[in-house]
């Protein structure tokens, strides 16, 4: 991805390891549009990725107290960012430039709105996600 | 009685008299009658609204008694005016600790709103989008019920339904009430 600005792939992952939310983002900071500029090709690569780290996850999750895992995979130059909630809920950042913090602070607000939305009582878990709340986290984090 | 005092009863019965649960387990208690209701009929909206209204006539029918325990209302209201009142300032607040605003009413005062400006049942609430519950489904229409069923005992006969629902993408949540008639003491049909 060199020479293109930062993007993002963001995606939720149920318990069945099933995909619930996804959605790609360009970076908002130093003047960033927010449009997503990955090219054609790596665009389904991010989804590869995203798949192949859930095996580390697995790994890690049970080495580690926190929720947030950090960067838990990488490949060539992009890293993969996961939060796991209590319910086993993956949250994943496909990025590629590490920056623990910042995804931190956009993992505790996403986890924040996905607990409204479990709240909704038409919501099942597992069930797929079409609200685009989530949007609005990246722009104040990424 | 004055609207500000039937104001400050309100207050006094939700801080002394009321036992408080958690908010949470209330509007998740709800969502789970609700959604469970429209996974039972099958997403027969329309029926849904009348089960609804129906517990809530029960509940009502029952509540009432509670409330003039609990509010200790001693003289009855002197028209329907007064009723909306008490209904929004003590009823309301004692029960959900909201007060819904009273507007809307007709020339003979015999029909007003409620314009609830939040509720405690839909938080989080977002509608199933299957075309259909948009549409038809009254999320909050136990409320409609628990009205109906309570001025049944005190005499009072009332149509109750919501014409606009937050949940449903209207600017607010309306609730309409009319009065029928005031119920005569009767005999029972056949008594003897």
């Amino acid at each position: 991805m060199a020479g293109s600005s930062t993007s993002y792939y963001f995606v939720i992952i149920g318990t069945k390891d099933n995909p619930l939310y996804e959605a790609e983002f360009g970076t908002f900071k130093q003047g960033g549009d927010g449009v997503p500029k990955f090219r054609e090709e790596q665009r389904h690569m991010n989804q590869f990725i995203a798949h192949s780290s859930l095996d580390c996850i697995e790994d890690l999750q049970w080495a580690s107290k926190e929720m947030y895992l950090k960067a838990v995979d990488k490949f060539n130059n992009t890293w993969v960012s996961c939060f796991l909630t209590g319910g086993n809920i993956k949250l994943l950042l496909v990025h590629d430039a590490r920056s623990d913090e910042p995804i931190r602070q956009f993992f505790t607000d996403v986890y924040d709105m996905y607990c409204k939305t479990l709240m909704n009582p038409f919501y099942e878990v597992n069930m797929a996600i079409r609200s685009q709340i989530f949007k609005a986290a990246a722009k104040k984090y990424l | 009685m004055s609207s500000a005092s039937r104001a400050r009863l309100g207050e006094e019965v939700w801080k002394t008299r009321t036992d408080k649960i958690n908010a949470e387990l209330v509007t998740l208690t709800y969502g789970s009658v609700v959604a469970q209701l429209c996974k039972d009929l099958d997403g027969d909206y329309a029926e849904v609204n009348k089960q609804l209204d129906k517990m809530g006539y029960n509940i009502g029918l029952r509540l009432i008694e509670d409330f003039l325990a609990k509010s200790n209302m001693q003289q009855k209201c002197a028209n329907f005016r007064d009723t909306a009142d008490v209904i929004s300032k003590v009823g309301f607040k004692m029960f959900l600790n909201i007060t819904p605003t009273i507007a809307n009413w007709n020339s003979d005062g015999k029909q007003f709103s409620l314009l609830f400006d939040e509720n405690p049942l839909a938080d989080f609430v977002e509608l199933p989008d299957d075309g259909k519950a948009q549409a038809e489904l009254w999320y909050s229409n136990m409320l409609c019920g628990v009205i109906r069923g309570a001025l049944e005992m005190v005499q009072m006969q009332v149509d109750a339904h919501f014409v606009s629902d937050l949940l449903r993408g209207h600017d607010t949540t309306e609730m309409k009430i009319t009065l029928v008639r005031y119920i005569d003491d009767e005999l029972p049909q056949d008594d003897e």
